[in-house]
């Protein structure tokens, strides 16, 4: 489903990204884990396109089509979602306008005719009480005036809505209760099939305690320098990332 | 002949056209043309007029004196109406009256013509104790404007009186002079205890160039409320220059909202003058722009009493080559302590040759105030605008959407929700997208 080729990508000059490869299939879950600073964000944001950084060598396969030409939406029709660490607040437009309208835009594009508004008012329904939203949330601004929690909840809500083939979450239990990070797992955990990828990026083992991952990559310093089982996952909790770096330095 | 000879010389052609030249109306009015005959147009020279230029404008021959019917058809205009609404109308097609574009009324109140209100003996003493009054006599084109006093709205709410609809105000014109100059003059006297909700709106039908040199003097008695809407979408030819005053009494309270999204060049001078204590004013403004258009707004707010509040925010896109002023001037006498004057003007900038000149002029000769300014410049927010575009909405779209979230807190404020519903389309169409909901 997503190949990524010896990826090189930095902002301004500053490489970032040193040669990543990955290889996603159907119905596989990837962790993502990493120090600050080690490229987590940059290699999620680059595969959704982000115009800021610039790709200077290797590319990103999805579904055997190069996404280097890609704008953001465009790979959001083809079915690339990318969960925010820190979504942003948009006043003035209600959480369900806003679904409506990234539905019928993907679908638009997609060369599909427009959702009909009983069938959107089900999936709302629906997708909200997956993720044990209430229905006067859907009617405020979007994130705005979310706490943390919520702005990870809707933000899963969203993904349950497009209904991705890849979903990418970008540190989605940084700032969540426990009851929150259950809500969420859970609801990622419902939406899995074996046509859908998730790629979970976190800096913590936590998330994995819920959400078990069939493959762990380590990145450091925008390289990936080990990969393995949800075992290694543990290993990293126990002994820190210093313990990988030793181990890159000995070799 | 220069435009400015041009109207002098026709109002002396005209004189006592229609006024008795024995009434004090009369001697105000030649009073206003020897003022503007001294000061002329303002020019760049002068400090208010630095970043908007008249002279493109005044090169045009207008006709001053439009004749003849136009037949026009409230079907011809129905969509500058608020239509969706009951309300009192007042509508003038090339600076005449249209009894048939109009929904008048003297039932408890008088929503009617300038003309008659100057005519009748039973208005004599408002005219005599509010017209011209709050009006700034040294402005030179205000004095024009008395000058050339003949018609407009004439709209009187006895004390008590909750308004049971909104008045809308329309000035249209049709094209049928190759170029035409527009001087309305309004009144409005909002007693005691009195509400009123009023629209306003100028509107060409044609390209031919309009120039709209437009005076409203407005009075909110003790407790009144007054409510005013100014939709300002005209036709890239048309472009106005509207002076509002506002005289405020003791716990009356004012609210102005000025929506921006078209015509050739605007300028907005809108003044707050307090005359008493505890009251307050608001002044908002959402300006939307392109091409080579121009909306300059000038406020000003005189605290001159104290325990007052004021509040302004105006929100300013501008795409193009298009460009914008703010300036927001509020004076805090020193009788006016405990004021609370807030202002604030945030600006995107939408492409390199787009410019705004926003400046706030704070004159504070009280000092127990609480004073706050704030200006800004940018674009729009890239991470936003990424965060939109992931989900699948295209750049264009999201650029809107994260636009009227910009815009967003003076859209709410707007109380009319008809009103707030076309700003909505029109700010929509100005931004030429489609989101399958009303934003």
């Amino acid at each position: 489903m997503l190949k990524i080729n010896n990826l090189h990508a930095g902002v301004e000059g500053k490489e970032i990204l040193k040669g990543i490869g990955i290889e996603v299939n159907a119905g596989e879950i990837h962790a993502i884990m990493g120090p600050n600073g080690s490229g987590k964000s940059t290699l999620s944001s680059v595969i959704a396109g982000k115009e800021e950084f610039e790709v200077t060598e290797g590319n990103i396969v999805f579904e055997g089509e190069d996404l280097d030409e890609l704008s953001p939406e465009e790979r959001a029709h083809k079915g690339i979602f990318l969960s925010f660490q820190y979504p942003v607040e948009i006043p003035g437009v209600s959480v369900t306008n806003f679904m409506k309208t990234a539905i019928n835009e993907t679908r638009k594009a997609q060369g599909l005719e427009e959702m009909p508004a009983s069938e959107m008012l089900k999936k709302i329904r629906e997708k909200s009480e997956l993720l044990e939203i209430d229905r006067k949330f859907l009617s405020r601004s979007l994130n705005e005036g979310f706490s943390g929690g919520e702005k990870k909840r809707n933000e899963i809500f969203q993904m349950a809505m497009l209904e991705p083939r890849l979903a990418i979450l970008d540190e989605t239990d940084s700032g969540l209760d426990i009851d929150a990070l259950r809500i969420v797992a859970n609801g990622v955990n419902r939406l899995r099939s074996k046509d859908n990828a998730v790629v979970l990026i976190t800096h913590y083992q936590r998330l994995l305690d819920y959400i078990i991952p069939d493959f762990v990559h380590v990145l450091l310093d925008g390289k990936i320098v080990k990969s393995g089982g949800a075992e290694l996952a543990h290993e990293l909790e126990e002994k820190g990332y210093d313990w990988i770096k030793q181990e890159k330095v000995s070799n | 002949m220069e435009l400015k000879d041009k109207l002098v010389s026709s109002f002396f052609a005209y004189e006592g056209n229609g006024l008795d030249v024995h009434s004090p109306i009369h001697d105000i009015c030649s009073d206003a043309i020897k003022k503007f005959d001294k000061k002329g147009f303002p020019t760049k020279k002068e400090e208010a007029w630095k970043y908007t230029s008249l002279n493109a404008v005044l090169k045009q021959n207008y006709n001053l004196y439009p004749k003849g019917d136009t037949g026009l058809e409230f079907k011809d205009v129905m969509r500058y109406f608020i239509h969706e609404i009951d309300s009192y109308k007042i509508a003038f097609v090339d600076g005449r009256y249209s009894s048939n574009l109009s929904a008048t009324s003297h039932d408890g109140l008088d929503v009617c013509l300038m003309s008659s209100a100057l005519s009748k003996p039973k208005y004599r003493i408002i005219i005599e104790n509010y017209f011209n009054k709050v009006a700034n006599t040294e402005d030179s084109l205000t004095a024009l404007n008395t000058a050339f006093l003949k018609e407009g709205a004439f709209i009187n709410i006895p004390k008590g009186k909750v308004v049971d609809k909104p008045i809308q105000i329309l000035h249209f014109s049709t094209g049928k002079e190759p170029a035409l100059m527009l001087q309305p003059r309004n009144l409005i006297v909002v007693g005691e205890n009195a509400h009123v909700q009023i629209i306003e709106r100028h509107q060409s039908l044609t390209d031919n160039p309009v120039l709209t040199n437009s005076v409203t003097e407005i009075f909110a008695n003790k407790q009144a409320i007054v409510d005013y809407y100014k939709i300002q979408n005209d036709k890239q030819s048309a472009s106005l220059i509207d002076n509002t005053y506002i005289s405020q009494k003791r716990n009356s309270h004012a609210f102005v909202h000025t929506f921006s999204l078209g015509g050739n060049l605007t300028r907005n001078n809108l003044n707050f003058y307090h005359k008493d204590e505890h009251l307050d004013s608001t002044l908002k403004g959402i300006t939307i722009i392109g091409d080579k258009q121009h909306v300059d707004h000038h406020t000003l707010v005189n605290h001159a009493y104290p325990n007052c509040e004021s509040h302004q925010d105006y929100k300013g896109i501008f795409g193009d080559r298009s460009t914008g002023v703010f300036n927001g001037k509020v004076i805090v006498e020193k009788e006016a302590q405990k004021t609370n004057a807030f202002q604030q003007n945030n600006n995107i900038l939408l492409d390199d040759k787009a410019t705004i000149n926003t400046k706030p002029q704070l004159e504070i000769f009280a000092d127990d105030v609480k004073c706050s300014h704030g200006c800004t410049v940018g674009q729009l927010d890239e991470d936003a605008l990424f965060y939109l575009r992931s989900r699948g909405i295209p750049a264009k779209e999201a650029k809107a959407l994260l636009m009227y979230a910009f815009a967003n807190n003076v859209l709410e404020s707007v109380k009319i929700p008809e009103v707030k519903a076309r700003i909505n389309k029109l700010i929509a169409k100005k931004l030429g997208v489609n989101l399958g909901f009303e934003l």
